[in-house]
């Protein structure tokens, strides 16, 4: 197989991707952010429970997408679920320098999210692997109640 | 695996005016299914483009000197070449545009902008492009006329039982696509116009992806208006023709003012050619009418009828191999569509199957592809389309079977 296809596609975004993780509602949601990429049409909804101290105490989406949107929610659920507000904003910045700067190190505290490193030689695909952090971004932003954010701002 | 093209032309050979086609796309030959997005270009069409540039460029309609003469002489002879192309009464029918998308928005903003009213309604298809939907949206929030849509069967057909009960007094326009760029569905123009007349209804084709793969002749359609771009039928980017019937051109209000759009101008107020150049303000694309011109030469010497059914034989050929691979549903109609094949894969997303078939050099379009309000009405968020050409050949659609095995192997 060819190099950059194994390399975007390795094979935990791909398990990720058919067996998402953290996928389902959750009852109990702070708030609820519908993320939309109007140029594919893939979807993510994204529902946060906060802790006292306003850190993501639970974390869950629904949806659908191709395999890098799918994969990364699922990978990005794991991840944040317990994260202060801080560390969450650090991992988001963290993580779209991890897909769009091409000579950057990844760094270790992004952990398994490392693999999604690949998507930084698919300039398109970028998109894709940002819409579920676009999603979390605007929950901590909201704080309570529903809103929608957009890869495409109108 | 199929059956020879029983035309006469030499397929192969043609393939070779098209430098193009030679580049690699990571480290493999080049497979070219995007040609509903854009075609390629043979060397006669970059020939013109490069000739009118280097003998012939100056302004058209206002220098006295030679070039300006050649520049002009060139232009319009482009336009007559156009109205012969598509069986045109008259060049002063042909306007030049930027493409289809802006032909639409003339007639949506000059002709609509002087006779919609509100409670008029304008017919559409659940089918049509954005570029077919949006203006007429617009339209009707300025005016407050209503939109009203033909429904679409689920073999990707019109549902044209609909129309006696769409079709009523206050349809004003019935416009609507001749190829679906999405489904190929190949709609029945004559047959949709007439119904249209019946009612007093005026009619609007969007030929964007039928221009350069049937034959067409707006006579025999009848219809009232005809939107096209060149580059989807071998012509440079940035030119496209809006037809119009003479008489309702020239009961149209100009829709951009400016230069060699006017009779005289005044202080407070000018008075306007007629058509076409009423609706064609500045300095136009000279060199990419020229190219257009250039592209239908190219056309019509190989023969549309030749390339509908070489483009057939393909998409045919494309859609039957298609159903070999697990889990995959095409779009469409099963007996007669234009040159495009529109798919999902229950293993792969179409943008992930895109990205994959890339990788092969396989150049294939994943997503809604301008059809929004279709891709909801057929419960996808977006397909994966390979559309044709007849520079494609039956290797090529063997070699993306193979691509898309792969990627089912791949993905599973």
């Amino acid at each position: 197989m060819i190099p950059e296809i194994e390399e975007l596609y390795q094979e935990v975004i791909l398990d990720h991707s058919r067996r998402p993780r953290n996928f389902g509602e959750l009852a109990d949601a702070a708030v609820r952010v519908h993320g939309d990429n109007p140029a594919c049409g893939d979807e993510i909804h994204l529902a946060v429970r906060f802790d006292a101290d306003g850190g993501l105490e639970n974390i869950k989406f629904t949806g659908r997408g191709c395999a890098i949107s799918q994969a990364s929610a699922s990978l990005m659920t794991m991840k944040l679920k317990g994260k202060s507000r801080a560390e969450v904003t650090e991992m988001l910045r963290a993580f779209h320098d991890l897909v769009t700067n091409e000579t950057s190190e990844a760094p270790k505290s992004l952990g398994d999210l490392r693999v999604m490193q690949g998507v930084r030689k698919f300039p398109q695909r970028v998109k894709c692997a940002m819409l579920p952090w676009r999603a979390v971004e605007q929950a901590l932003e909201q704080g309570a109640g529903e809103a929608t954010v957009s890869t495409e701002p109108a | 695996m199929h059956k020879v093209a029983a035309s006469t032309v030499d397929w192969k050979a043609l393939r070779e005016d098209f430098p193009i086609l030679r580049e690699q796309a990571h480290g493999h030959q080049l497979i070219y299914f995007d040609s509903a997005a854009t075609s390629q270009k043979p060397r006669a069409v970059l020939d013109a483009l490069r000739n009118f540039y280097e003998h012939e460029n100056a302004n058209v309609h206002r220098g006295l000197h030679t070039l300006s003469s050649r520049a002009t002489e060139a232009y319009e002879k482009a336009r007559q070449r156009v109205a012969a192309y598509i069986g045109a009464p008259s060049a002063e029918e042909i306007i030049f545009t930027r493409g289809t998308t802006e032909s639409i928005n003339l007639v949506a903003q000059a002709w609509g902008g002087r006779f919609i009213r509100e409670g008029d309604v304008i017919l559409l298809t659940v089918m049509e492009h954005h570029s077919n939907l949006v203006p007429w949206q617009l339209l009707a929030e300025r005016t407050g006329a209503r939109l009203r849509f033909v429904p679409v069967r689920d073999d990707g057909t019109l549902e044209l039982e609909q129309l006696p009960t769409l079709l009523t007094p206050e349809v004003k326009l019935f416009a609507f696509t001749h190829v679906s760029n999405s489904l190929g569905t190949i709609n029945p123009v004559a047959e949709l116009c007439e119904k249209a007349h019946a009612v007093g209804a005026l009619t609007l084709v969007d030929a964007a992806q039928s221009i350069g793969h049937l034959p067409l002749d707006v006579r025999e359609l009848d219809c009232d208006f005809l939107a096209f771009s060149g580059h989807k039928m071998c012509g440079p980017t940035g030119i496209g023709v809006l037809y119009g019937r003479a008489e309702i051109l020239n009961s149209m209000p100009p829709w951009h003012g400016g230069g060699e759009m006017i009779v005289s101008v005044a202080l407070d107020k000018s008075t306007f050619k007629k058509t076409p150049h009423r609706f064609e303000a500045g300095t136009p694309n000279i060199a990419g009418a020229i190219g257009l011109a250039a592209a239908i030469d190219y056309i019509e010497e190989i023969g549309r009828a030749a390339i509908f059914e070489h483009d057939s034989q393909l998409a045919r050929y494309a859609t039957e191999r298609l159903t070999e691979l697990p889990g995959t549903r095409v779009f469409g109609p099963k007996e007669e569509r234009g040159a495009l094949v529109g798919f999902v894969m229950d293993s792969a997303h179409p943008h992930d199957l895109t990205t994959f078939a890339d990788q092969f050099g396989l150049a294939m379009r994943g997503g809604h592809h301008c059809n929004q309000p279709l891709m909801r009405r057929l419960g996808v968020s977006g397909t994966t389309r390979a559309s044709f050409y007849f520079y494609n050949t039956m290797e090529e659609i063997d070699r993306m079977i193979e691509i898309l095995h792969a990627a089912v192997h791949f993905f599973k």
